[in-house]
């Protein structure tokens, strides 16, 4: 257990074992914040915060939990730190708060948290699995941030709130894309996603 | 140690919950003061921004001090009940701007459920409703602020109406909401969709005081704006908000006009210059009600 790699930890959840394209895990926030790029950074940054902490302290714990009640100890532990960033949140940064609402809430139904627990920090030491936490949130943040990218500029033709695609092309007859705003087509991007990953990383593909 | 044995586990489950609940406990009442600060800030902030509309000169800085700026142009603020009359002060921050007293969406709330009950027909509570009023003097120009709130498609939405002193002419709107779809319902906080309710008049006699629906579905111009598409439920939510308290605060809007209308000699002179800032149809609209007085 001694023998971790550090840069395997902290780079796998990044590309290679990515928890939205490889583990398809947390698609359904990823469908739902990802209208905005604002938004989506700020739930990629919460959530980075919340998976970090929670398997650092569910890895504090690990020796401790009784193992038929383990899920709901780790359930405990993750709405624990879900409601402290919350209103953290809420007491300085209320504008950021008012912007996710109740996103930052739904962090606690997000499957990485809960995954990352299971699979990483209930078999590792507290630091170890605060790096894993942290990298599987920012591998997520990188998802949710790519798919943002084109649903905000394609659907309203803006980046943060500020209007990329010029006037001209509106004039000109280019329209704004309605549908790339509803979630289907952040189903569709984020299968493209995991198209042009896998045809880069061959030993991802099934036979 | 045996860590799967019941009395373990029982005591195990036991302590965490209390643990966790001491240090939720803790964490919200310490950081308590500071959001409920943010809040009121929020709401002092809402009611500038829907007052400041009237005069685009009149603009609030990102850093501003909300609540000097406030303190130094509300005129009044106060609660009227449903049958328009005044029952009730609020500091209106003028000795000291911390002690400002506004309402904020827990207290609209508490409104709206009266409504409710209204509606259903306990119009014994007409009398018992506390509406805030908040009246402002902006660059020289008299507007009352007035708030809407009411359910949206995933939580409440809520809002602010300026309005001129005819109390029918919307100077300025502002809207917020808890947790509408971002990208389409949260649209009605954006300025390009608030912006549209600048000009427009309440129907001060119809059915609907005022819609917000599809554009080709609008038969009343003056009195509609066009709903965000692809947010239908927020959109019709947010024309039912403001219709149910229009509707409360009809009583005061009319007794205000007419007192403004009766005690004002330079009040034509303003009306007209809020007249030609709106379009041809609702200059119609105004004279007619004008006529009809």
């Amino acid at each position: 257990m001694s023998d971790i790699n550090y840069k395997e930890v902290l780079l796998k959840p990044i590309f290679k074992g990515n928890p939205v394209t490889v583990l398809v895990l947390g698609i359904c926030s990823s469908l739902a914040v990802t209208v905005q790029l604002e938004g989506a950074c700020v739930m990629a940054l919460s959530v980075i915060i919340v998976t970090g902490l929670s398997s650092f302290v569910a890895s504090i714990l690990r020796n401790t939990i009784p193992n038929r009640i383990r899920i709901i100890v780790q359930l405990v532990v993750v709405s624990l730190m879900v409601i402290l960033v919350d209103q953290v949140l809420k007491a300085y940064a209320y504008s950021v708060s008012k912007t996710l609402s109740v996103y930052v809430g739904l962090i606690i139904t997000n499957c990485i948290v809960m995954g990352r627990i299971e699979a990483f920090a209930l078999g590792n030491k507290p630091i170890p699995s605060l790096l894993d936490g942290l990298a599987n949130g920012a591998g997520y943040g990188l998802i949710l941030v790519v798919v943002a990218f084109f649903r905000e500029l394609l659907g309203s033709g803006t980046l943060f709130g500020f209007r990329i695609i010029p006037q001209s092309f509106y004039d000109a007859g280019y329209m704004d894309n309605g549908l790339i705003i509803l979630p289907p087509m952040a189903l569709i991007l984020l299968g493209v996603i995991v198209w042009i990953q896998r045809s880069i990383q061959k030993d991802l593909q099934e036979k | 140690m045996n860590t799967n044995g019941n009395t373990y586990t029982v005591i195990y489950s036991t302590v965490l919950v209390v643990l966790v609940a001491a240090i939720l406990a803790f964490v919200a009442m310490s950081l308590q003061d500071k959001q409920n600060e943010n809040v009121k800030l929020e709401t002092i902030s809402k009611l500038l921004g829907a007052a400041s509309q009237v005069d685009t000169t009149f603009t609030i800085e990102e850093d501003a001090d909300v609540l000097g700026l406030y303190a130094d142009n509300v005129v009044a603020a106060f609660f009227v009940d449903g049958n328009g009359e005044k029952v009730q002060d609020m500091n209106t921050g003028k000795e000291d701007k911390n002690k400002i007293e506004v309402t904020t969406t827990s207290d609209l709330k508490a409104q709206n459920d009266k409504f409710k009950k209204l509606e259903e027909g306990q119009s014994e509570l007409l009398s018992e409703l506390r509406l805030p009023v908040y009246i402002f003097d902006i660059k020289g120009h008299k507007v009352t602020v007035i708030p809407c709130y009411g359910a949206g498609l995933w939580g409440p939405i809520w809002g602010y109406l300026a309005l001129d002193e005819d109390g029918k002419t919307i100077d300025g709107a502002i809207f917020d909401h808890k947790g509408e779809t971002p990208g389409l319902g949260s649209k009605i906080a954006d300025k390009p969709f608030y912006g549209k309710f600048h000009g427009k008049t309440f129907n001060m006699t119809g059915e609907d005081m005022f819609t917000v629906a599809k554009i080709t579905a609008i038969t009343e111009p003056e009195h509609s704006v066009d709903a965000i598409s692809g947010a239908t439920i927020t959109s019709q939510a947010l024309g039912k908000s403001i219709n149910l308290w229009a509707k409360y605060y009809k009583p005061y809007l009319v007794k205000a006009a007419a007192a403004s209308q009766a005690n004002t000699v330079s009040a034509p002179e303003e009306m007209t210059e809020a007249a030609d800032s709106t379009f041809a149809g609702n200059t119609a609209a105004a004279t007619n009600v004008n006529v009809e007085e």
